[in-house]
């Protein structure tokens, strides 16, 4: 029976191909728009650690109290960074599983070959647990150890691309780079390790960004050595020494912090801690308000920060604004399509096939319509994810991607979408008086 | 033309025509968002920035082996005299930012010490002597920086200069009952005197978040000693390309300890503007093609559907024409019914419209929709209307008046 089907609904197709290329081209349009948006809304509004991201917590701390919300922000949210004194107070205190302060960081490396020039690298300045808390995947060696912290060792972690541009991808644990005029071991390389977003510093990134995570030093070591901050600073007031050394005594903010968190109750546990932390300070003067604290697990901190930009849920809006328009067509274009055969309905009828027959008739001619556009959305979806960078940010553009997944989603959503179209087309066809459409002939 | 029994038939096509005004009302909705949409980004892709773009290069420099202090203000004067003598440059400075560059400083500008009752926000460029006639700003007031006055700042140094130069509206805003020059403004704990006022110098961020204040910006004359530093080159006119690739070999010939980026090092400010607007402009192309898309389906919808309701009704169609009717008032007949189902489309499009904005202005943040963009929506899709109807109708115009006697 389903193949009697599937033959009518090519032969009543093939009957007016200029209405049937019509729906299948809006079909695939709507369906191409959506997907290819989608896929780069699913990019950006992704998991960069889906295996732990309800461990991870940022803990802020508000160390600016009244004067820090001066600028219209409403939400009375606290500094969305930390000061120094506040992220060396948390990393002492030890009170998480795993913790890390960390700045972001861009140094020169002088190849040894002396006829090359300098590279400029980017990285972080982190603490030896960044790399346990982040599952960091390591090709070769592996972290520095706390003892290495606290002795502020010449030590580096180097990512998998500046590992071949310095080594030629090979085993370099053990080997020196010269950072910034400086000798330093390396202890580990990663595996091309670039998490989207970059979720452990999404202050400095914005989530999102061309830049590189090429190396990572012990955190106390770089502010030893006075390493610039390369990321953003801000500061409530003017500092009252200058210098870096002004810049560790102020409250100005510049450094992220992570901590990795078992269960909800250790959640808690932190939580007071830190409420605590900030009565301690109030006592001891340096913060005249209530304590006014926040700790968001990744998934709140990542919304909290406008990771994903609104052009690109605009975008989608519009897109799926597109398909619906394309339904409504498609559905209105099926109507009289369908009724239009109401002579052949009631002759059907009147030989005993029952409404249900009807129904299934007339979804199979929609779900064809419906998967030949989702194979020809699947093409433009293609062509639009491989034009997308045409049009957007090509940090986030590159992202998109067409695997097997989407492709799947593309044809249901193209099927089912169509069905839903034809669903009002065929009730109504259904409904048709046998006796009425045999008696007008 | 009788709409009565226009309305008579459309009844009898309830579904149908239902279906073709909730495709233009949701069009419609679309589109004018969209439409609004795409000019808000070309009017920001053509902001003038206040300096002489056609004639700027900018050279994006990183010191290596961590110079210290002293030794980078030799090497940036050593740079700096290099770049002049190279054949085709102009005039040069050094700076830490340059409009569009979408990074720098920004600090709060008060009439007093207070940092609590700054008046607005401004973007701090770092400025020499040579940085006005390099960027070509019109000193509409006072006096440019003397060579004496430009200072020197560490890294995390602070900045508390003497002497500002300031942008017309930032003086306007601070004091608007009398002039700004030789009046104290507070940048930092010391007062600075503005000594010079530039027409027009738009803040280095590009972002709407920044709109507020992108006007204000302020000059101050000092050279940042930071291992990254910003050369911008004034370039003899029409000599851009060349000086491009000149200015990199130069600067390599001299001192070989430095990176200046093999992609993005050397930039002419068409390429800064490009990159500093690439998002804004992708967006207009996306709501463009989205738009041309959905204007070209709802249009093929009505063809489509108009087509098929055409030859559902050749018989009455011909019964019409055998009592009397003429071609034009067939034709007639079909464009007033499209015409009847457009309007209702866009009465519930407005709406939907209007929703549309209200809610994006909630989410993203978006301005609230002008009523032009409206209109301008209405006008095309009842246009798009009568274009797509047009073809059927005039096939239905030529129904003969004999198919009245046949049978279907």
């Amino acid at each position: 029976m389903l193949g009697y089907y599937v033959d009518l609904a090519v032969r009543s197709l093939k009957r007016s191909p200029g209405l049937t290329a019509l729906m299948i081209l809006a079909i695939a349009f709507g369906v191409a728009a959506s997907m290819t948006s989608y896929s780069v809304f699913r990019a950006v509004s992704g998991d960069p650690i889906p295996w732990k991201s309800a461990h991870l917590y940022v803990p802020q701390i508000d160390m600016w109290g009244q004067k820090g919300h001066r600028d219209g922000s409403s939400n009375n949210d606290p500094p969305d960074a930390m000061d120094y004194l506040d992220a060396i107070a948390l990393m002492r205190d030890h009170r998480a599983k795993y913790q890390s302060a960390m700045y972001a960081i861009s140094p020169s490396i002088v190849p040894p070959d002396a006829s090359k020039h300098p590279i400029n690298v980017g990285g972080h300045a982190v603490y030896s647990e960044f790399f346990p808390m982040t599952d960091a995947p390591f090709k070769y060696g592996s972290g520095w150890s706390s003892a290495e912290d606290t002795q502020r060792a010449a030590v580096v972690v180097l990512n998998g691309e500046i590992n071949q541009k310095l080594f030629g991808g090979g085993n370099s644990v053990g080997k020196t780079v010269n950072i910034d005029g400086k000798d330093y071991r390396v202890v580990g390389v990663l595996d091309n390790w670039s998490p989207k977003p970059v979720f452990f510093d999404v202050v400095n990134t914005g989530g999102f960004t061309t830049g590189h995570e090429d190396v990572f030093i012990p955190f106390l070591r770089a502010i030893d050595i006075g390493m610039p901050n390369n990321g953003n600073t801000n500061c409530s007031e003017i500092p009252k020494s200058s210098g870096f050394v002004g810049l560790q005594q102020s409250t100005c903010v510049w450094i992220s912090f992570m901590v990795e968190l078992d269960d909800k109750a250790a959640a808690a546990a932190y939580r007071e801690y830190l409420d605590g932390y900030a009565r301690d300070q109030k006592q001891a003067g340096r913060f005249s308000w209530a304590p006014n604290n926040r700790l968001r697990d990744l998934h709140e901190w990542l919304d909290s920060e406008h990771v994903v930009p609104s052009d690109t849920q605009i975008s989608l809006v519009v897109a799926l604004g597109l398909l619906v328009v394309c339904l409504v067509n498609t559905a209105g274009l099926l109507l009289a399509k369908f009724l239009r055969r109401s002579s052949e309905i009631g002759v059907r009828r009147a030989l005993g096939a029952p409404r249900m027959a009807i129904y299934t008739q007339f979804l199979i001619e929609a779900a064809i319509v419906g998967l030949t556009g989702g194979v020809l959305g699947l093409l433009l979806t293609w062509i639009g994810i491989h034009s997308v960078s045409w049009v957007l940010p090509k940090e986030i553009a590159s992202l998109a991607r067409l695997d097997i997944g989407l492709l799947l989603l593309t044809l249901l959503v193209a099927v089912v979408a169509t069905m839903l179209a034809g669903l009002y087309p065929t009730f109504r066809a259904s409904r048709v008086q046998p006796a009425l459409q045999l008696k007008s002939n | 033309m009788q709409i009565k029994p226009i309305l008579a038939a459309l009844r009898h096509h309830k579904a149908g025509t239902l279906l073709i005004a909730a495709q233009i009302a949701l069009t419609l909705a679309i589109v004018c968002n969209a439409l609004f949409i795409i000019h808000a980004r070309l009017v920001r892709l053509h902001q003038p920035s206040g300096i002489d773009e056609a004639s700027l290069l900018v050279i994006g420099n990183q010191w290596a082996g961590k110079p210290g202090s002293d030794q980078m203000a030799s090497l940036m004067a050593a740079d700096l005299d290099t770049l002049r003598k190279v054949p085709g440059v102009a005039n040069v400075y050094a700076t830490n930012t340059f409009p569009l560059g979408n990074g720098g400083m920004a600090l709060g500008v008060s009439h007093s010490p207070d940092k609590l009752k700054s008046v607005t926000t401004s973007g701090i460029y770092f400025a020499d002597e040579n940085a006005l006639a390099t960027l070509g700003l019109k000193l509409v007031e006072g006096r440019n920086f003397r060579p004496d006055e430009i200072g020197q700042l560490d890294r995390q140094g602070y900045v508390k200069p003497d002497v500002v130069i300031i942008t017309r509206a930032l003086a306007a805003l601070m004091f608007p009952q009398r002039s700004a020059i030789g009046q104290p403004i507070y940048i930092s704990a010391k007062p600075s005197i503005v000594i010079g006022i530039v027409d027009e110098l738009r803040t280095p961020w590009v972002d709407t978040s920044f709109a507020k204040w992108a006007d204000y910006s302020t000059l101050i004359p000092y050279r940042e000693l930071t291992p990254i530093v910003q050369y911008i080159v004034r370039v003899q006119p029409g000599q851009l390309d060349e000086v491009m690739h000149r200015v990199r070999a130069a600067l390599y010939a001299a001192n070989r300890l430095r990176v200046i980026s093999p992609k993005d090092g050397v930039r002419s400010f068409a390429q800064v503007r490009e990159q500093a607007y690439r998002d804004d402009r992708g967006m207009a192309i996306l709501m463009s093609g989205i738009s041309v898309i959905l204007l070209l389906i709802t249009g093929a919808g009505i063809v489509g559907l108009t087509s098929f309701w055409v030859g559902q009704r050749r018989k009455q169609i011909g019964v019409r024409r055998a009592l009397g009717a003429t071609r034009h008032d067939i034709l007639s007949y079909f464009l007033t019914e499209n015409l009847l189902i457009a309007v209702g489309g866009v009465v519930l499009g407005g709406v939907l419209a209007i929703g549309l904005n209200l809610w994006l202005m909630k989410q993203f943040e978006l301005d609230r929709l002008a009523p032009g963009y409206l209109l301008a929506g209405v006008v095309t899709l009842l246009l798009l209307g009568q274009g797509a109807v047009l073809a059927p109708a005039l096939r239905a115009s030529r129904v003969p008046p004999v198919e009245a006697t046949r049978s279907i």
